[in-house]
């Protein structure tokens, strides 16, 4: 199943790690904070309804 | 309805939710399927060897890269001509994959050149260009996060996008430009179309390139919506301070 990369098994594989290691950086990075700033908006605006409803 | 309104930021959440899941699945998907299609399935190149299989992910990045700016230069265009915020947070949005794209352009770049020309670097036109466009992404994201005031900011990161898609511009047309140095022409000239890959290389290629497009675009559009609601939320805190 794996290729026979011959002499440049090391470039090769060197350029496919460096560049899913970035893909991956940059994906978890983006969706971590999404999630992060969506979390605190809805606790912020929880928290603004709430005191529209108690004033 | 007006194409501006799709830029109203509640339309923009609203459209971008429903279209997200589509964009990430055909990003994941043809990147994935464009990968390993090239990796595992096409054979050496008579002169580059197995190196060729490099092109599935150097050709990619290097074209969002340079597309990623040009989005850039034309959310900001928009801004300050139009003031929709939404414009201005697309191309803050855009920037950090942009790098990433140029990063792993520039390191695979490096990878490949060292077999083939004997070389990691060389301050050929095409790679000399690549590496102050990487500079002007690095000050870009920079700009944004030193100025506190988020119009004034968009204002100079505007400006800024402006001057750097020149070495976007000569980035893609180095080559054609100066006719020297140690970069290749073109592989897949868009405007006469004569490909100097093969179609063993090129199909896989292909499929690659639409990957990495979709995946720009959903994570672009990830970080918009998520600038989008960083703007919110900072509306709200200020009001929580001053009750």
């Amino acid at each position: 199943m794996m290729p026979e990369l011959g002499k440049y098994a090391v470039e090769v594989t060197a350029a496919y790690a460096v560049s899913l290691l970035l893909l991956a950086v940059i994906i978890l990075w983006t969706v971590m904070r999404a999630r992060r700033v969506k979390a605190e908006l809805d606790a912020a605006e929880a928290r603004a309804g709430k005191e529209a409803m108690d004033a | 309805m007006s194409i501006w309104e799709y830029a109203n930021p509640r339309a923009f959440m609203g459209w971008t939710g429903k279209a997200l899941p589509l964009i990430w699945g055909l990003g994941i998907g043809l990147t994935v399927l464009g990968l390993v299609w090239g990796y595992f399935f096409t054979g050496d190149d008579f002169r580059m060897g197995s190196t060729v299989k490099i092109i599935y992910l150097h050709v990619p990045s290097a074209l969002m890269a340079i597309n990623g700016y040009f989005l850039m230069f034309v959310a900001s265009l928009i801004w300050l001509i139009r003031r929709h915020h939404v414009s201005a947070l697309v191309a803050k949005a855009a920037a950090p994959i942009g790098l990433t794209m140029t990063l792993i352009a520039l390191a695979t770049g490096a990878i490949w050149g060292q077999p083939m020309w004997g070389t990691w670097w060389v301050w050929d036109p095409r790679l000399t260009s690549f590496l102050i466009l990487c500079l002007f992404y690095m000050g870009y994201i920079a700009l944004w996060e030193s100025v506190s005031d988020q119009d004034l900011a968009a204002d100079l990161t505007s400006i800024l996008a402006m001057v750097g898609s020149v070495f976007a511009v000569l980035s893609r047309y180095a080559v054609q430009f100066w006719n020297q140095g140690l970069h290749q022409g073109t592989s897949v000239p868009v405007v006469t179309g004569e490909r100097s890959v093969d179609d063993i290389y090129f199909i896989p290629l292909a499929v690659s390139m639409a990957g990495f497009f979709f995946l720009f675009l959903a994570l672009t559009l990830v970080r918009a919506r998520a600038e989008v609601r960083a703007r919110r939320l900072g509306v709200l805190i200020r009001r929580e301070q001053m009750a």
